[in-house]
């Protein structure tokens, strides 16, 4: 017995070690947050704030799911912004102008994100073109196709049942219940124990098969943490208006694309691509269409952005999705993606967002100016990946 | 006299394997000293100790070179002193001219502008010096291997060179470029230009070389004066192999009776390929061959010969275009067109370079294991990781992988180890015919032999296997039967105990008209 516990020990050690790097995003992002909560006196983590900041940075979120994987693959999309933009656009023109049913115009509009991803993934998978001229390309010619199909206007505003794809809240079940919405904070509770329930029941699977796991008093700990920061959030947003429906989907879709990537034999075989593309084709992967699908799919989902944002404001502007791209791509290196392909992860992403999001956010509540909010996101960009590839180096 | 260099009690190790080890190897001044012995025998590696590729630290031992002890950190602090080294794999840039290249690290000039008459000037002088007619503006890439071997060695004159060192110079040679270049040595060491000579052609070495050492496992063996007496090629051989063939290989005892007996496992005729750019180049000629069940069949040949590009053309056309022929597997006709169809239908390729085509480096040793065969673990595209789990854990027990635990990165094990888990991943897809590429390239000799067995049990278990090799005396170890390639055709056919190695470059040098005493004994 004592000698079984000798032999575990080490192990838990060089758990911690390995897996420092995934919970040092966690940290940083709750030291950001915890910093910007001191320093704006409670302003940040305010229920009205909180629920601004998810709406606010949805986009840049739904976005970073796909660049993630066109970052695996090893490549890049300079476009997204554009075709956010120029989705929304399409969307207003349809809506507004054409009296299109919001659903079917919805539709439309993902359906041509796929399409204009393809295009692009087109020529990157198959002509072998490098993906950041095609990008660059297409980053040129949506913002131009914006702004023609607007005329130079804006056109809005969208009919209020689709503004409720952005602004909307989930209904409430329980009538009158008073300044707590508790259908939200219900689904909060259920998806905090879902998380944990999902932890224990892997943490059992890889005990059952003698897999190296995290010392039980920390694994304890941290799922503790979880549990009661998800539930502080689900009380934070209950006590505004409930949960956006916009948060909803975004939930829905992390999940989607983290499983997508850790269990699925597609999210193998593309971090199989981006790895090492030669042997991955000798092994039998078809790396050109898994290459373009990457691309379709960022296409829907740049559009999906589009979409969300374009119904935040209200209205379709030619200045919509200005500079995205450059967001959504920083969040996947802050959230430890390699710019080499192959490495990366959907959390890493979704927090790198995160990060982005709280800094824009406390900066701006804080009245630093959008200069050198720039200047702090640009150093903090840089800080992060060489703090990455420090690390790695050590290792 | 005193040595010009003295490489004292060099060692070094690769994670886990032992390269060198306490290698005694010195230089006279103005002598050209050939260095000699089996692939994987050490030289490379010595070679980079002394030029600082690998740096003062990562070996033990000391270099002196002109009496003092050098501690190189890279491969400027040796040029600094004169040793200058030119690889097997030419470093030119192919779309640069002649003198650009040759003056690309520091060329004249002032305030960082090129004079460009100075470059042409003595570019001219150069080009003069090694024999080579060619204007200094012609571009690298066009002109022929031997040219730009000779250009390697103008650049290498470009600066102050005291020890010249040539790493398979004359491997990708004509007859003539390599006599010609052997001259060139013989005129440095006129001028008091010390050489060492890495060479697997012993004609040559024994040619010019002042002094052969041999290496073998990663030691010296001898060192052996041409000038007390003529060195056979056969001494020098006998020095480098030295281990009896009887145990560097498992016992074999094909099932089969005989090895006519067997059926067809696995059958191409009349196939072609030709060269992925130039479509006019017939790099595969209208080839026949067949493997039976429970057969090892080698393919022995020189580098270029076409034997890499023969099998990634069967393996799902991954090289070459206009492919054509026909392939049966079991007496059937097999879909080899695509990757996807050529595993599917039960075809294996276990690739030469296995870091850059075989393996994925950064991930672990349980994805690497199943990625050829993901469906067998993810019934309806979601991976059973605890299936996974069982499959990895399960080739690394079968196969000896030695690693702490299967969630190891591929890039940490030692070649051998490496090259067990690419196996593993091939024998996951369960194929009916493995064709093997060098499968003991940069391994040590104790994973060579454990590769061999399972080699060995492939075949028993019924399975065909091509083992495609460079070391003849592998290939007269393992196979039941070894095709001859040369120029993308077969010329000739030996059973495994028939074969020798004079008789293999025989059959290959028949065709380039080349004396059998000039052959590898």
């Amino acid at each position: 017995m004592s000698e079984a516990a000798l032999k575990e020990k080490p192990q838990h050690a060089g758990f911690l070690k390995n897996n420092l790097r995934e919970y040092g995003m966690m940290i940083s992002l709750f030291a950001i947050m915890i910093f910007f909560e001191v320093v704006t006196d409670g302003t940040l983590l305010r229920p009205l704030n909180l629920t601004n900041l998810v709406l606010q940075n949805s986009y840049i979120v739904i976005m970073a799911l796909g660049m993630l994987l066109v970052i695996v693959t090893g490549h890049i999309d300079l476009s997204v912004g554009s075709v956010a933009g120029f989705v929304g656009a399409v969307a207003a023109v349809l809506m507004v102008k054409f009296n299109v049913h919001y659903i079917p115009a919805t539709l439309i509009c993902l359906v041509l994100g796929g399409a204009i991803g393809a295009a692009q993934g087109y020529w990157v998978a198959y002509f072998k073109i490098p993906s950041f001229i095609v990008t660059l390309a297409g980053m040129l010619v949506f913002k131009g196709l914006a702004l023609a199909i607007l005329a130079g206007q804006s056109v809005g505003p969208f009919p209020p049942t689709f503004q409720k794809l952005s602004s909307g809240f989930i209904p409430e079940m329980v009538p009158d219940a008073g300044a707590l919405y508790p259908t939200s904070l219900a689904i909060g509770a259920v998806l905090a124990l879902a998380m944990v329930w999902l932890n224990f029941r892997g943490r059992a699977r890889q005990e059952a098969h003698h897999i190296e796991t995290e010392p039980y008093g920390f694994f304890l700990g941290k799922n503790l943490l979880l549990f009661s920061v998800i539930l502080y959030f689900a009380y934070l947003i209950a006590s505004h208006r409930g949960l956006p429906n916009v948060l909803v989907i975004m939930v829905a879709l992390i999940a989607l694309y983290a499983f997508l990537t850790t269990r699925t034999t597609i999210g193998r075989q593309i971090y199989a691509v981006g790895g090492n593309e030669k042997a991955a084709k000798l092994s039998g992967i078809k790396t050109e269409r898994l290459t373009f699908l990457t691309f379709v799919n960022m296409g829907v989902l740049a559009a999906l952005a589009g979409l969300v944002f374009a119904a935040r404001l209200n209205t379709a502007t030619p200045k919509a999705g200005l500079g995205f791209e450059l967001d959504v791509i920083a969040a996947c290196f802050i959230g430890g993606a390699s710019a080499y392909g192959g490495v990366g992860k959907v959390g890493g992403a979704v927090i790198g967002a995160l990060i982005m999001g709280v800094m824009n956010n406390g900066m701006s509540i804080l009245g630093i100016g959008i200069d050198y909010q720039q200047v702090i996101k640009g150093l903090v960009l840089l800080g992060a990946v060489c703090l990455d590839v420090y690390n790695q180096r050590r290792a | 006299m005193n040595a010009l260099l003295e490489m004292q009690g060099i060692s070094k190790n690769f994670t886990g394997v032992k390269a060198l080890s306490d290698v005694r190897f010195t230089v006279r001044p103005g002598e050209i000293h050939a260095l000699v012995g089996e692939n994987g025998a050490g030289k490379s590696t010595l070679m980079k100790v002394l030029s600082g590729v690998y740096p003062h630290g990562s070996y033990d031992g000391a270099i002196v070179f002109d009496g003092e002890e050098r501690r190189f950190r890279d491969i400027t602090d040796s040029e600094a002193v004169g040793i200058i080294i030119i690889h097997q794999e030419l470093a030119l840039i192919p779309l640069m001219s002649i003198a650009e290249n040759i003056f690309i690290a520091n060329p004249p000039g002032r305030f960082g502008i090129i004079d460009r008459g100075t470059v042409q000037r003595r570019t001219r002088e150069l080009l003069a010096k090694v024999g080579l007619d060619e204007s200094p503006d012609t571009l690298v890439t066009n002109i022929g291997v031997g040219k730009q071997q000779l250009v390697e060695i103008a650049k290498a004159l470009s600066k102050k060179v005291r020890l010249l060192i040539l790493d398979e110079p004359t491997a990708s040679l004509s007859e003539k470029d390599s006599a010609a270049l052997l001259d060139l040595l013989l005129e440095f060491k006129a001028q008091g230009i010390a050489s060492i000579l890495i060479s697997h052609k012993l004609n040559e070495v024994s040619k010019v070389a002042d002094r052969i050492t041999v290496l073998r496992d990663g030691r010296t063996v001898d060192t052996m004066d041409c000038h007390d007496g003529a060195v056979e090629e056969d001494r020098i051989i006998a020095k480098m192999v030295d281990r009896d063939l009887e145990h560097r290989y498992p016992k074999r005892e094909p099932k089969s009776p005989g090895t006519g007996s067997g059926e067809p496992i696995f059958k191409v005729s009349n196939w072609s390929a030709y060269h992925p750019q130039h479509a006019d180049r017939q790099v595969i000629k209208n080839l026949d061959f067949e493997v039976r069940r429970g057969e090892i069949v080698g393919i022995a040949g020189l580098m270029g010969a076409g034997r890499t590009e023969f099998a990634m053309s069967i393996f799902g056309r991954a090289w070459g275009q206009k492919i054509s022929g026909r392939a049966e597997i079991e007496g059937r006709e097999a879909d080899l067109s695509t990757v996807r169809r050529a595993i599917d239908a039960g075809l294996a390729y276990v690739t030469e370079d296995r870091k850059h085509l075989g393996l994925l480096l950064a991930e672990d040793i349980r994805k690497n294991v199943t990625l050829a065969n993901l469906p067998a673990i993810a019934p309806a595209r979601v991976i059973d990781d605890v299936e996974e789990l069982r499959v990895a854990a399960d080739y690394r027990a079968r196969m000896r992988i030695r690693c702490h635990s299967v969630f190891q990165e591929t890039g940490k094990l030692s070649g051998g180890n490496q090259q067990k888990v690419v196996l593993s991943k091939w024998l996951f897809t369960d194929p009916k015919v493995l064709i093997l590429d060098e499968p003991t390239r940069g391994i040590d000799v104790g994973a060579k032999y454990e590769i061999y067995c399972i080699i060995n049990e492939l075949a028993d278990a019924g399975k065909g296997v091509v083992v495609i090799s460079s070391e003849m005396p592998e290939l007269i170890g393992i196979c039941d039967r070894i095709c001859v390639m040369n120029e993308g055709s077969f010329v000739g056919e030996f059973a495994g105990g028939e074969a020798t190695q004079e008789k293999i470059m025989r059959a290959i040098m028949r065709k380039g008209e080349t004396r059998p005493k000039e052959l590898l004994a």
